[in-house]
């Protein structure tokens, strides 16, 4: 009886457990198979370098390569604001931090994760978009605002990872620096830092992963242009907010269109998620 | 004159009292080796030289290390103490990066940074911590995939390349395989030319291989500190002849 009571348990758990795997394979079939109709008509030469995208134009074009470049520019632009601010703010958390101040600064990091992507958004609308148009010019929506709200966005994750990170460094490393008449600021720079390396980076793949994929909030400030610029005063759509924009009222190829642009975003962030794994385990394999 | 010189010295950890005034003389160019039981408090005493002990929390010192007539828990800069005063662990600890980087990287610290002159430090470190041979070929590679042995020796060559005046040697080869362990002590007895070398142990064979002095702690105490052969053939306390004669510890 108990026998019994045992395998069913096990199957039963399984069952739950192969459901988070059922559901990556659903998707990743149903945007495949949504999107290939698309890739097929328009050809994924054309639709990934293709420049112009005017599905609703007589002549309609399908090029995504302008949204493209947008979610690259914005993700570029999160990464060089974000991360060296995530990556100091964990080496305070981590290594400077005086314990009171810790209680502190670790539950406000945790809440910007939880913030809502809209919330983000109006603080965006409301600051970053004006100051934007204040001090560069323009008028505001652009791949800088995007770029900065992102910036802010993926800093919770930079910084826990990095922090965990930091926090797995055996402590003689730092002894040894300091042993050898290293400052603090020495010992942890030049010693613990770089023994932290991969999972500092882990943390700052993971933030990519974030920034790319993120779309409310970038709506929001980006100025959605579908158009080619490298000027960060200008705005640019991106592939996340391409999809959410024109959804509704798309229809047949233009609507497998979209799909294939979701199709594609998908196999930035496997890849992204692949290369996180990869450091991950490296990081575990180093101590 | 001596290198150290510790009058007075009490310790405490809260409200522990981990050292009881403890007097000592230490001789430049010779080893000098403590030996106690477990928490006797002997690499307690051995980081008071070096002040690594600051990283304690609520690690209280009263009393006096003279280093060369200079007290070291009075306006000493500690960076240029531990500088002067090398350390090596009980556990192998190179840093997770190239041979080279690991002996570089104190003179980098210390503002070398004519590639000429690390390369000539790396060497020289390496060959007198009887090292060179063995990795020569490869500076650049991790210094993680050397044996255990090997890492201990990097990490006095690491000691030395900070050009320190006594080297600290916290039981260094308790990690480490009989034939290391005979490298490392016969590194140490070719050390002591040059530098002051003051090392605990848990193995009493060793102290009387290596070293010249050997002080006896018990319980945060030292008992007794005399010339090594005279320590184990005739030690004048009796706790002292209790422990070397193996009826403790």
């Amino acid at each position: 009886m108990n026998h019994k009571k045992e395998i069913a348990a096990k199957y039963i758990f399984m069952f739950f457990a192969l459901a988070s795997i059922l559901a990556v394979a659903l998707i990743s079939i149903f945007i495949f198979a949504g999107g290939m109709p698309a890739l097929k008509e328009i050809g994924i030469i054309e639709f990934v370098f293709g420049t112009k995208w005017k599905p609703t134009a007589a002549t309609p074009y399908y090029g995504i390569a302008s949204m493209i470049v947008g979610s690259l520019l914005i993700t570029l632009g999160a990464v060089v604001i974000g991360v060296p601010v995530g990556i100091f703010s964990a080496v305070f958390i981590s290594n400077f931090c005086p314990d009171r101040l810790y209680k502190v600064i670790n539950p406000a990091v945790n809440l910007l994760a939880g913030i809502p992507s809209v919330i983000y958004g109006f603080f965006g609308i409301v600051i970053i978009v004006p100051f934007v148009r204040n001090v560069f010019g323009g008028n505001g929506n652009s791949i800088l605002a995007a770029s900065i709200l992102l910036g802010i966005m993926i800093l919770p994750t930079v910084v826990s990872v990095s922090q965990s990170a930091l926090r797995a460094v055996p402590s003689h490393y730092y002894e040894g620096a300091l042993a050898l008449g290293a400052t603090k600021e020495q010992a942890v720079f030049k010693v613990v830092l770089p023994a932290a390396k991969s999972g500092v980076l882990a943390g700052v793949i993971l933030g990519i992963g974030r920034s790319i994929g993120e779309t409310m909030a970038v709506q929001m400030v980006a100025g959605n242009q579908p158009r080619i610029t490298f000027d960060m005063t200008k705005g640019i759509r991106t592939m996340t907010t391409n999809i959410v924009l024109e959804m509704a009222e798309a229809a047949d190829l233009h609507r497998s269109a979209l799909i294939a642009t979701g199709a594609l975003l998908f196999l930035f962030i496997l890849m992204i998620n692949s290369l996180f794994f990869v450091l991950k385990r490296r990081m575990n394999s180093e101590h | 004159m001596n290198k150290f010189e510790i009058n007075n010295l009490d310790l405490y950890y809260g409200n522990f009292h981990a050292l009881k005034n403890i007097n000592m003389h230490i001789k430049p160019n010779t080893v000098t080796a403590f030996i106690g039981p477990s928490g006797c408090g002997k690499s307690t005493f051995l980081r008071t030289l070096n002040r690594m002990n600051d990283l304690v929390e609520g690690c209280r010192i009263t009393g006096e290390v003279l280093m060369d007539g200079k007290n070291v828990y009075h306006n000493t800069d500690v960076n240029l103490l531990r500088k002067n005063v090398g350390m090596v662990f009980q556990k192998p600890n190179p840093f997770p990066m190239s041979v080279y980087n690991n002996i570089a990287y104190g003179p980098r610290t210390h503002g070398i940074t004519k590639k000429a002159q690390l390369d000539e430090i790396v060497e020289k470190s390496l060959r007198d911590a009887a090292i060179w041979d063995e990795v020569k070929d490869r500076l650049h590679k991790s210094a993680m995939g050397l044996s255990g042995g090997q890492q201990q020796r990097l990490c006095i060559a690491r000691a030395l390349a900070v050009k320190p005046q006594v080297l600290l040697m916290d039981e260094p080869t308790s990690a480490l395989d009989p034939i290391s362990t005979a490298k490392v002590e016969d590194l140490v007895m070719e050390l002591k030319k040059d530098y002051t070398i003051v090392m605990v142990t848990h193995n009493m064979q060793q102290a009387m291989r290596a070293s010249d002095e050997t002080a006896f702690f018990l319980l945060g105490e030292m008992i007794e500190k005399a010339p090594t052969g005279k320590l184990f053939s005739m030690p004048q306390d009796k706790r002292c002849e209790d422990y070397i004669t193996g009826r403790f510890g």
